[in-house]
């Protein structure tokens, strides 16, 4: 489904990320893991169109997608998600949920000022779109609660469930699980197993290794903007590369 | 040739006074990650400040222009502390209003004790000086001459001491610097000084050849925005880079096309550049 | 409480408007209260595309003196009729926005704002010294009046207070539509953050456009119907003072919501016309104010207002959720 040709990405004299290449399978649920620097964020940041590659290629469903702006990159149903979450506070959870729906709608301003048949509807099928994800997510009983008041768990949620209302074909979490307790965490991993089973490919960026040893199909490690290593979950905990990767970042730390 | 280098050495001055003005606003957007539209303010309060000292309490040119760099850089301070400091993380058009409501209050406070009109600041350095055949004016020569010693003692300040490497560490990377253990309060506060201290040496240096009055910051900050747009925000030799391509444009271009539209010209070449290039000339990468 | 908030109070606001001119002392208020409906127009622009698009335009009072010129020359130098020149003074804006537009609204936030400063400080410039055509320092004089369209005659003050009332709630009807609708969501996501919006697929571009050209749009038919009633211009009407006006109006009234620009344009412009002998220290008032504002009251009366509201319908929806929850779990151990 998402296929990356060796991506480079320099930012002055800093390589952020040096070719790497990848394939991320359809209905699969593929991670990416490294130390802190490694250049996951900037790897999503590249795929979903916000910075652009300095060399390489991407290519989703087919389509090279490499040049394209992320507003476009996501028309095409690429999702992500922020490992802050962006949500706008002072309006409800609902709020917040129904604009994600807008980027399949036609609607201008002529529309808005002639209240077009074309308006009404697709306000309508905003709405219900907004409600079908609020409920996929689990959250209906607190559709109405101010973004300011709910909890980490449940903001990462909305912003799973606003990934979802813009009817992607791949989502990429950014720390999915970020600031969550293990028991929410557990559960956030249960509903990105439903968003596979209900047809979505994911692809994400996890510090928890329990969760991504349980979750994810395949793995990614990147260190330094490079790939060091790619495999099955097992394969990657016995791999000597990644464990020094992870081993020697702390020692640096120390 | 003469006028030639007449023209050179007004576009070195009207460079080096922009570029200071723009110095202190770049570390300041290094600091808050907005423009601060108050600097223009601060500048203007730098002359009337020198003026006062002067005339009012006959202190030389030099004394006076030291204490009106103290009591801008108190001034800048205090904005910081009372008013940009409770906003640090509010959405950044509420510092841009904040700013805009601090320029306001300064403009009308001095215009109430001072009125709007245009005053002359005096100055030791009326003469000419002749060198090499050519004539100029001692003020310019003091201009160029007191901004290149301020430009080089900041940039040591800024490279040798723990305090200037500091400001730079935060300029560039605020939450680096924060898990450094860098105390923000004390970085900040240095750096509104330190700006607000720039601008009125750069008002009282340039006040003598031009004049005093309440709306006079507002064509000097608007060439210093544009300056360090064009020179990259945070940059700090972009500003000085950019200081000289403005002050130079402005002298040759009043001078070979028109005086009557020479204001424009700068923000006119601001437009030509940003519609090129929306980064401006010298940004880096990624902000 | 709700219902002072929405249509209620908006009916309400109407019906007061229409019968102020029976409780005026004199001419000369009802000619402040329809200059002050003008600035309303002209402030409900601006708190579009600073509001709830949030990009802060520094040169919204420029495009109301493009609007006035527009219809000030075009009817004194050239003899056009008011009501085209009327016309032409909201599209000349517009157009003029467009150019704008697409040139600055590329740049991030902050550039967009120098840029915008320095765009207004042009058409000052360009006012003030383009002689041959915008008359200079001298400005433009004797603008004719609104003329009559068939049978309706806009002579007298008391009939182009009703003119203006008019506009102003068209204007504000129209702002309704836009910001309920899904196009209005789309600003108010651009302006809660770029980048989420663009992972939504909006269109940054063409939204921010869209949303400056209404501004502009607004911005120019404000200042024609400024031209026609004041009768005169001069350049300073494009000062970046009358800017800093229309954001204190915006920011008082509340920025990013349907009626502050009404409340905050009406209140300040009274409060300082009582004030009007501490005229040369309106701005050492003006000042802090904002600072204090933005401190401290950023959301605006009516932002202010609207929040309480939700607040306490989320508390309602909140309660009636457990009320019905717990009405089952009695229902259950009940059975």
């Amino acid at each position: 489904m998402l296929k990356i040709e060796n991506m480079t990405k320099r930012f002055g004299g800093l390589t952020a990320v040096n070719n790497v290449s990848a394939e991320f399978e359809q209905g699969k649920i593929s991670a990416i893991i490294g130390p802190n620097g490694a250049g996951k964020t900037t790897f999503f940041n590249l795929v979903a169109g916000t910075h652009k590659p300095t060399s390489g290629r991407i290519l989703f469903k087919g389509t090279d997608i490499t040049n394209l702006s992320a507003d476009q990159i996501a028309r095409l149903g690429v999702a992500r998600t922020f490992q802050t979450t962006h949500l706008f506070e002072q309006a409800s959870v609902f709020d917040n949920l129904i604009v994600g729906h807008r980027l399949r709608t036609r609607s201008g301003f002529w529309d808005v000022v002639f209240n077009s048949r074309r308006l009404r509807e697709e306000e309508r099928a905003c709405r219900e779109k907004a409600e079908e994800v609020l409920e996929f997510v689990g959250l209906s009983h607190i559709a109405h609660r101010m973004i300011a008041d709910i909890s980490q768990e449940e903001r990462k949620r909305v912003a799973f469930a606003l990934a979802m209302a813009t009817e992607p074909s791949i989502v990429l979490l950014d720390e999915p699980a970020g600031g969550v307790n293990p028991e929410e965490t557990v559960g956030l991993a249960e509903l990105i197993k439903k968003m596979v089973k209900h047809g979505l490919t994911v692809c994400l960026i996890e510090h928890k290794m329990d969760m991504i040893m349980n979750l994810a199909d395949t793995i990614m490690v990147l260190d330094h903007g490079e790939k060091i290593a790619e495999g099955t979950p097992a394969e990657i905990r016995s791999n000597p590369k990644v464990i020094e990767a992870y081993l020697g970042s702390e020692h640096a730390a120390a | 040739m003469n006028l030639f280098f007449q023209q050179i050495l007004n576009g070195l001055t009207l460079g080096s006074v922009y570029g200071l003005v723009a110095l202190g606003l770049t570390l300041v957007y290094g600091i808050l990650h907005v423009p601060n539209f108050s600097h223009g303010a601060l500048y203007m309060v730098g002359a009337y400040a020198s003026l006062t000292l002067m005339t009012s309490l006959g202190l030389n040119y030099w004394v006076a222009m030291l204490g009106a760099g103290v009591v801008v850089a108190i001034l800048s301070v205090l904005s910081e502390r009372l008013v940009f400091h409770p906003l640090r993380d509010a959405p950044p058009i509420h510092d841009k209003i904040a700013a805009i409501g601090i320029l306001l209050f300064l403009e009308a406070g001095i215009q109430a004790l001072y009125g709007a009109d245009f005053v002359r600041l005096p100055s030791p350095f009326t003469g000419v000086v002749e060198f090499a055949g050519l004539t100029m004016s001692s003020q310019r020569l003091l201009i160029v001459v007191g901004a290149f010693v301020l430009m080089v003692a900041l940039h040591l300040f800024l490279k040798k001491t723990t305090t200037g490497s500091t400001i730079i560490a935060m300029a560039q990377n605020r939450e680096g610097a924060f898990l450094m253990g860098i105390d923000a309060n004390k970085v900040s506060m240095m750096t509104f000084a330190i700006a607000g201290a720039l601008a009125a040496v750069a008002a009282t240096l340039y006040a003598p050849i031009n004049l005093v009055y309440p709306a006079m910051g507002h064509l000097v900050i608007m060439k210093a925005f544009v300056i360090i747009v064009l020179g990259g925000m945070g940059s700090i030799p972009g500003a000085i880079i950019g200081g000289m391509i403005i002050g130079f444009a402005e002298s040759f271009g009043a001078f070979y096309i028109s005086t009557n539209y020479q204001d424009i010209l700068s923000f006119a070449l601001l437009v030509v550049i940003l519609s090129i290039r929306p980064e401006g000339l010298f940004t880096k990468g990624v902000r | 409480m709700k219902f002072l908030l929405g249509k209620g109070g908006a009916l309400l606001c109407l019906v007061l408007a229409i019968l102020f001119p029976l409780v005026a002392s004199n001419e000369y208020h009802i000619y402040l209260m329809s200059l002050a409906f003008i600035w309303v127009i002209a402030t409900a622009g601006l708190n579009l595309i600073t509001g709830y698009t949030g990009q802060l335009n520094l040169a919204h009072a420029g495009f109301v003196a493009i609007g006035a010129y527009t219809l000030g020359l075009l009817t004194v130098d050239y003899g056009f009729n008011f009501w085209l020149a009327f016309l032409l003074s909201g599209l000349v804006s517009g157009l003029i926005g467009l150019l704008v537009g697409i040139v600055s609204l590329r740049l991030k936030e902050h550039y967009f704002a120098i840029f915008t400063l320095c765009v207004g400080f042009i058409i000052w410039q360009l006012l003030e010294k383009w002689e041959g055509l915008t008359h200079g320092v001298h400005g433009v004089i004797g603008i004719p009046g609104p003329g009559a369209i068939g049978p309706l005659s806009f002579e007298s003050g008391l009939a182009q207070y009703y003119l203006v009332l008019a506009l102003m709630v068209l204007a504000l009807w129209l702002m309704h539509r836009v910001v309920t609708s899904l196009l209005g969501r789309t600003f108010i996501a651009i302006r809660n953050s770029e980048e989420l919006a663009e992972a939504l697929g909006i269109n940054l571009m063409r939204n921010k456009i869209l949303a400056f050209v209404l501004s502009t749009v607004m911005a120019g038919f404000a200042g024609g119907l400024y031209a026609g009633s004041v009768r005169f211009l001069d350049p300073n009407l494009s000062s970046v003072t009358h800017t800093f006006d229309m954001i204190t109006y915006a920011l008082v009234g509340g920025l990013g919501t349907l009626f502050g620009p009404v409340i905050g344009t009406l209140i300040v412009t009274w409060v300082s016309q009582y004030l009007q002998f501490l005229q040369d220290y309106r701005m050492i008032v003006f000042g802090p104010l904002l600072v204090l504002l933005v401190i401290f009251f950023p959301r605006g009366i009516m932002g202010h207002m609207q929040q309480r509201l939700a607040q306490r319908a989320a508390q309602q929806a909140e309660a009636a959720r457990r009320g019905s929850a717990n009405a089952a779990q009695e229902a259950e151990t009940n059975a």
